[in-house]
């Protein structure tokens, strides 16, 4: 009866985004980041094992723009992954489950990670 | 793994407009998705301009009237019209609910129609929900028990009964399970958050026996653990459930009763 030439019904194509599956994406998103932004925290730490010649390379990328901008979306996605983590913490609890709960940590998760970015990148360039 | 793209043969075309009849009042178009398996080929969105004058206030009003009026090859699932039978449940403006309690006032521009997400489907917005049904037979959705069957029914208290309160109010439409990405996903081993619901709802049942059972059946890295508490479920179902929070529950009795 079910023949084989039957589509698929839209999904990820028509479904509208929203604050529940966008921070869900971004949490993982973040995670990938973090692996990411490792590499480059892996790459800085040998440079300073390596000699001045290489350390000095490195500090000179992440001083450039755009490397201050990996290290902007390295400390976002770090705090993200961080203020979000603790957000599942409580929904592992139990805790937090209502929709207006969900909505409300959301977007505190959001402002967390925006100020203390910014806390951090003001601290490591006021320094 | 995941395709996140449609497959060639459900890649969406444009359709037919079918435009309001003469001397129509205010109207709003509807853009739904077709399909047949008559005709073959991709999927289409047709448009239909309705004259919301001689219309009612729902998207199921605008379904049927378009059915009786405009065209009546137009095939959808509805009966109760009142959002308790679940039948209607389909994608409108981008959210799964029922057409019969979405009020088309509510929505803004073109009124978007798609069947539920990511089910193969049958005709037009008819989806094939086997698949989800036999998951819900799966988790045994009936009251078992061990012990001899009393003289009278099964007594309970009046807070035991009140712990199933919203989960007992499911009508089974699955906008929450095929909201989900796990599910759209994982669906064929993921259980999904309706099924997890109902399966919330025996073991949360003080009559029934079998709790443990119900849980070592849940006990797998795919049937349970493929939620991520993303909460599109609870977003969306529009009896206003909550099957994030029920699964949510389950996952802390697997602590609890290690």
């Amino acid at each position: 009866m079910a023949s084989d030439n039957r589509p698929l019904s839209p999904h990820l194509q028509i479904y509208r985004p929203q604050l529940t599956s966008v921070l869900s994406i971004a949490h993982r998103g973040a995670g990938v980041a973090l692996g990411v932004g490792a590499v480059f925290f892996a790459w800085w730490l040998l440079a300073a094992a390596s000699g001045p010649e290489a350390y000095a390379y490195a500090e000179a990328f992440f001083g450039s723009v755009v490397g201050i901008l990996v290290l902007a979306g390295f400390s976002f996605a770090l705090f993200y992954h961080l203020c979000n983590g603790i957000r599942h913490l409580f929904w592992d609890a139990g805790m937090g489950l209502e929709l207006e709960q969900a909505y409300r940590s959301g977007w505190a998760v959001i402002a967390a990670a925006v100020v203390l970015t910014a806390g951090a990148l003001v601290w490591a360039l006021a320094g | 793994m995941a395709q996140l793209t449609l497959p060639k043969n459900s890649r969406v075309g444009a359709g037919k407009t079918w435009p309001a009849p003469a001397g129509a009042g205010k109207t709003r178009r509807f853009k739904v998705y077709r399909w047949s398996p008559d005709e073959g080929g991709n999927p289409r969105i047709d448009s239909y301009d309705v004259d919301m004058d001689s219309c009612g206030p729902m998207v199921l009003d605008a379904l049927i009237k378009i059915k009786n009026e405009v065209d009546s090859t137009l095939t959808f699932r509805r009966s109760c019209r009142e959002g308790i039978c679940g039948s209607c449940a389909m994608n409108i403006d981008g959210t799964n609910t029922l057409a019969c309690t979405q009020a088309i006032g509510d929505i803004r521009g073109d009124v978007k129609i798609y069947p539920l997400p990511h089910l193969k489907v049958v005709k037009d917005l008819v989806p094939d929900l086997n698949q989800a049904y036999a998951q819900l037979a799966s988790i045994e959705p009936w009251l078992k028990t061990t012990s001899a069957p009393p003289e009278r029914e099964r007594l309970q208290s009046e807070d035991d009964r009140a712990r199933l309160d919203g989960l007992w109010e499911c009508i089974l439409c699955f906008c929450c399970a095929t909201s989900c990405p796990s599910y759209w996903w994982n669906g064929e081993r993921y259980l999904g958050p309706a099924v997890l619901l109902q399966a919330y709802r025996w073991i949360a049942d003080s009559r029934d026996e079998m709790t443990g059972e119900r849980l070592d059946d849940l006990q797998d890295p795919f049937r349970l653990y493929r939620c991520h508490t993303i909460m599109n479920c609870t977003k969306t179902c529009p009896k206003g459930l909550n099957p994030a929070k029920a699964i949510a529950e389950i996952k802390k009795l697997m602590v609890a009763r290690r």
